[in-house]
């Protein structure tokens, strides 16, 4: 009984989680569908035949992986701070803390919830991606790890940020003006060979770079960085985030008074 | 038996420097109906808050069914059911949905949550909503899915904050009767409310806070033989003209209108007397019934004289 209610405890979060991003697909689902079919077509399509061959691929191939990665990445972090910021808002959020489930099974539920969102939008862009170009996968294994790794990392960071907000202005502020700056800065739309060494360097200070240059390695075999050290930094990343938001939790910051 | 809830020198104080309660020492014994009353900002839903662990307590013991809320986190989360003041449910979701999945929250395989989610939205008179998206209830019915919700792991105790705020007459009676049903099945019943007359009706035991400390723990039928006098309004058969001046002690009448007499009564006099003095004087009664609700007479008592720091 004592592990099967943990369980069903955690089952429960993350139906709740998918019936709700579900339920407002036209909000969720459909909005980043769109805007990443765009950049395929502006980018890849339009911008890209001009381009030419980008690390020894056609551009918009070189484009895939990284607006992949984007999707996953922009998804999983807003599912996990929108859910988790309303339930603090509407104040539902009390019918977990009153039950009788560990911090770790609510944590590993509304994670679960964002990863879930996360990998269901970069599912969808990857078929949207075939109508543009030839997806070969060069490393299966690399490419689900590094996706799912990359997953669990943002729903985490999204967890952290809805524990904090206080209002709708607080879930916006870190995806608008840190998340989305990160990921253009990290390598999707070009190769750091491009940039003079300095920002080269600014660059590989970016957690994001990592990800999008070992997802693209996955793909299509080639990449700015070693890849063992990328997958030891989002192991790292995790652990750590997962370890603030514990303590967080125990603390009951921004949920208990 | 062990009391269902044990509090010992219970004390909270914000981060903002407000202390919420002083100290407060309590016990609830196992099957009781208990009321813990007290004005607007007296400390109950900060009491009740720490008892739902959403509140923090700074410092004090709480025993609930003889186990420590702190080394025995889960069990007691389990034998607790909640219903707070403010609603704090999902707006966009489904009552059936709701409920269900509250009970996921406490482990219930989804067969038997489907049961328990059916049997108490039936019972509260919610099956019919079940599939209707909670924010269009009425206030009523929010009130009653949050009961159903807190009932739906079937706990020992239940705590009720304010459950009849915004209810109307009829379903607030149907909603005494449920509790009254759960409460003599062994639920053990803690509830706040302002309708004192309610309060008095059902429950047995009462205690009073104020600024953050209990200043009444007591049986209902102890404080209310506590009550010195007693005042009620008679109605009479006819319209009268009589002079209701009398040699009774103990005892005054006074003309409300032509066919209605006020009659206080002192010193341990009953009804009976008034009656009979009435009744020397040719008026005959039909009805009659209280001018202030007795508890109500008692509870704004006790917090004048909390006030003047007589206790």
């Amino acid at each position: 009984m004592l592990s099967d209610y943990r369980l069903i405890a955690f089952e429960t979060i993350v139906y709740k989680e998918i019936r709700r991003f579900m339920r407002i697909w036209t909000q969720t689902m459909l909005p980043p569908v769109i805007t990443i079919s765009l950049y395929f077509v502006i980018f890849g399509n339009l911008v890209g035949s001009r381009i030419g061959e980008m690390g020894g691929f056609r551009y918009m191939e070189f484009i895939v992986p990284g607006l992949i990665m984007m999707a996953v990445i922009q998804n999983s972090y807003s599912n996990v701070v929108s859910s988790f910021f309303s339930q603090k808002f509407q104040r539902s959020v009390e019918e977990l803390l009153v039950a009788p489930i560990p911090n770790y099974v609510i944590l590993s539920g509304f994670i679960a919830g964002g990863m879930a969102r996360g990998l269901c939008v970069g599912f969808i862009v990857t078929l949207v991606s075939l109508l543009f170009a030839e997806l070969r996968i060069f490393s299966p294994l690399i490419t689900i790890g590094v996706v799912l790794f990359t997953s669990l990392v943002f729903s985490l960071g999204g967890f952290i940020n809805a524990v904090f907000a206080n209002n709708f202005d607080d879930v916006s502020i870190i995806p608008t003006f840190v998340l989305t700056p990160l990921i253009y800065l990290g390598g999707v739309f070009y190769s750091i060979e491009l940039l003079p060494p300095f920002w080269q360097l600014v660059s590989r200070l970016n957690p994001i770079f990592y990800m999008v240059n070992t997802f693209r390695y996955g793909i299509l075999g080639t990449s700015d960085i070693d890849v063992a050290w990328a997958f030891a930094m989002l192991v790292l990343f995790a652990v750590l985030l997962f370890g603030v938001c514990i303590w967080l939790l125990r603390k009951g910051t921004g949920i208990r008074s | 038996m062990t009391a269902a809830i044990s509090v010992n020198n219970l004390k909270k104080v914000y981060a903002s420097g407000v202390v919420a309660l002083k100290g407060v020492s309590l016990e609830v014994g196992q099957g009781d109906f208990f009321a813990l009353l007290g004005p607007n900002g007296a400390g109950k839903s900060t009491f009740i808050g720490i008892l739902s662990t959403l509140v923090k307590r700074t410092s004090g013991e709480v025993r609930m069914f003889g186990r420590d809320v702190d080394t025995h986190v889960y069990q007691t989360k389990r034998d607790l059911g909640i219903v707070p003041q403010e609603i704090n449910f999902s707006q966009f979701e489904k009552v059936g949905d709701i409920v269900m999945t509250q009970a996921g929250y406490y482990g219930l395989p989804r067969k038997l949550a489907a049961q328990r989610t059916e049997k108490y939205l039936k019972q509260l008179g919610l099956w019919e909503k079940r599939d209707v998206r909670s924010r269009l209830l009425s206030g009523g019915m929010k009130r009653r899915m949050m009961i159903a919700r807190a009932l739906v792991h079937e706990p020992r105790l239940l705590i009720l904050d304010e459950p009849t705020a915004g209810v109307d007459i009829e379903l607030r009676w149907s909603m005494w009767d449920f509790l009254l049903e759960i409460n003599r099945a062994g639920t053990t019943i803690i509830l706040t409310t302002h309708y004192l007359e309610e309060a008095e009706q059902f429950c047995r035991n009462i205690a009073i806070i104020d600024e953050g400390r209990i200043i009444e723990d007591t049986s209902m039928k102890k404080l209310l033989l506590e009550l010195d006098t007693h005042a009620y309004i008679l109605d009479t058969e006819a319209d009268f003209d009589a002079d209701l001046r009398h040699e009774e002690p103990g005892l005054a009448l006074r003309k409300v209108d032509s066919h209605s007499i006020e009659a206080v009564l002192s010193g341990g006099r009953d009804i009976n007397s008034a009656v009979a003095v009435l009744d020397r004087l040719g008026i005959r009664i039909v009805s009659m019934r209280n001018k202030v609700n007795r508890l109500e007479q008692l509870f704004l008592s006790r917090l004048r004289a909390d006030e003047n720091g007589g206790g």
